[in-house]
């Protein structure tokens, strides 16, 4: 992966190809930004619209104790494509050939992100599977992942609505493309042949543990309720990428054909 | 309706106190734990499986099943043992090494114990030694291994590759399951068996069991 991200940096540290560095910057969600809407949550388990009134009844319960437990914060970091290129390198465990290979160097803009909805959910989910509440426990864990994709959609959605109209500072640095124009997507470690240990890269570069997530030795995330990785912006054409790629095989959604397309 | 069928009945509606205390009932009774067991317990959560299966009841109501099956168990497990009755069989489970998504896995617990098996639960980012270890020390006939990412998918070849090279393969069985997997990746890899939800899972590991 080769090129020069385009724009400048912000603070005063330098970049690994001599520009400023961006520093990492906190995200903050309100809990009420990411609980799901219901429908989500049983799609997500796998039930239908209307599952009955005892599962109904569970389900409620479900959303109170994700209400009471949520603790969502996100973290972000604009990077220069030889920084990501670098990170993304890992420890060299990638696919031979991999989707990010050829979108990263296509973006306008690379940044970042972790997000998570806090230590409190996973440990409640723990311990309804302890107390034997495994319906209660399954459906909290359905609207936590739910509300987890939506924290990650809240960081993704403050840099789209700030990289679309920034500071006057980068303004003259970097002439915006309205919204229609780019597409912003996000990308992590564990899918589509960017290996899990390119983690630890990336921790390192965006210190999540700000907001409380932390780097297992086994390079996943605690608490596991989090998603990291790299939010791309730029024309919607550079993310449509084959899905022919050795590790495609075992993916049964082939889910980034509709994410490609904006569906 | 005798003491056993309302234990059947009672369970399949997932009313785990109330399996519980017939259970109770049933054992002050003299009725034999092994026919609690069997025609009690066992012919309920069938009969749970079986409406999962025609898509009659939803995944709650089956865990709701399972938890009164647990409640019925807790009350039956320390006759059964104290008569040397058997379980149904033996399974040790987790999730394989680098993956800490536990959901499929627990969910699979739930549902064999519901079944009737014992379950060692060996938790999340389970290193594939632990896999082959467990399952030589407890005596268990399968090892059933969950993933969810395509990069920890690999370390199930690695419990397949290990129970071959000690000559454990014949013995010990082998069922994996998870959102990337698939049942050609099993056969890849050398897997006996592949599972695509908790029911089936249960499904495939008394398949396993009676091949024996």
């Amino acid at each position: 992966m080769t090129g020069a991200a385009r724009g400048g940096g912000r603070g005063g540290e330098r970049g690994d190809d001599g520009r400023a560095a961006w520093a990492s910057e906190r995200v903050a969600i309100a809990a009420g930004r990411v609980v799901p809407p219901r429908a989500d949550v049983l799609r997500c388990a796998g039930l239908p619209s209307d599952p009955g009134g005892r599962t109904s009844a569970i389900l409620e319960r479900a959303f109170e104790l994700l209400a009471s437990a949520l603790q969502p914060a996100g973290i972000l970091r604009e990077v220069s494509l030889p920084e990501f290129a670098r990170i993304y390198a890992g420890e060299g465990r990638n696919a031979p050939a991999t989707p990010l290979d050829t979108i990263a160097p296509r973006a306008e803009r690379l940044a970042l992100f972790a997000a998570t909805t806090g230590r409190a959910v996973s440990e409640t989910i723990a311990a309804r599977f302890a107390a034997n509440d495994f319906a209660l426990a399954t459906l909290l864990d359905a609207a936590a992942s739910a509300a987890t994709e939506r924290a990650a959609d809240a960081v993704q959605e403050f840099w789209a609505a700030r990289i679309h109209a920034p500071a006057l500072t980068d303004r003259a640095a970097r002439p915006t493309r309205s919204p229609d124009e780019r597409r912003v997507l996000r990308y992590s470690p564990g899918y589509c042949g960017w290996d899990l240990t390119g983690q630890r890269a990336l921790f390192a570069a965006l210190a999540p543990e700000a907001i409380g997530i932390h780097l297992r030795e086994s390079c996943l995330m605690e608490p596991l309720k989090s998603i990291s990785g790299v939010i791309v912006a730029g024309p919607p054409e550079i993310h449509v990428c084959a899905d022919d790629f050795a590790f495609c095989r075992d993916c049964r959604t082939h889910g980034c054909r509709e994410r490609a397309r904006g569906c | 309706m005798g003491l056993l069928e309302r234990i059947a009945e009672t369970l399949q509606a997932g009313e785990d106190e109330q399996v519980g205390d017939l259970t109770r009932q049933a054992i002050a009774a003299g009725l034999a734990p092994k026919e609690i067991l069997d025609r009690g317990l066992i012919a309920g959560m069938n009969a749970v499986g079986e409406k999962f299966r025609c898509h009659e009841i939803f995944l709650p109501d089956v865990l709701l099943a399972a938890k009164a099956m647990i409640a019925g168990m807790n009350e039956l497990k320390p006759l059964l043992v104290r008569e040397g009755i058997p379980l149904i069989g033996r399974v040790v489970l987790g999730t394989v090494r680098g993956d800490l998504h536990d959901i499929g896995k627990n969910l699979v617990a739930v549902m064999l114990r519901g079944a009737g098996f014992e379950v060692i639960d060996l938790g999340n980012d389970v290193a594939p030694d632990r896999f082959v270890a467990a399952a030589e020390e407890s005596g268990a006939r399968v090892i059933g291994m969950s993933a969810l990412l395509t990069t920890t998918m690999p370390a199930m070849q690695e419990v397949t590759r290990l129970l071959q090279e000690r000559g454990l393969a014949s013995r010990v069985r082998t069922i994996i399951g998870g959102a990337p997997v698939s049942a050609d990746f099993a056969r890849q890899i050398g897997a006996d068996a592949y599972a695509y939800d908790g029911a089936n899972a249960v499904e495939r590991v008394k398949a396993l069991m009676a091949a024996e």
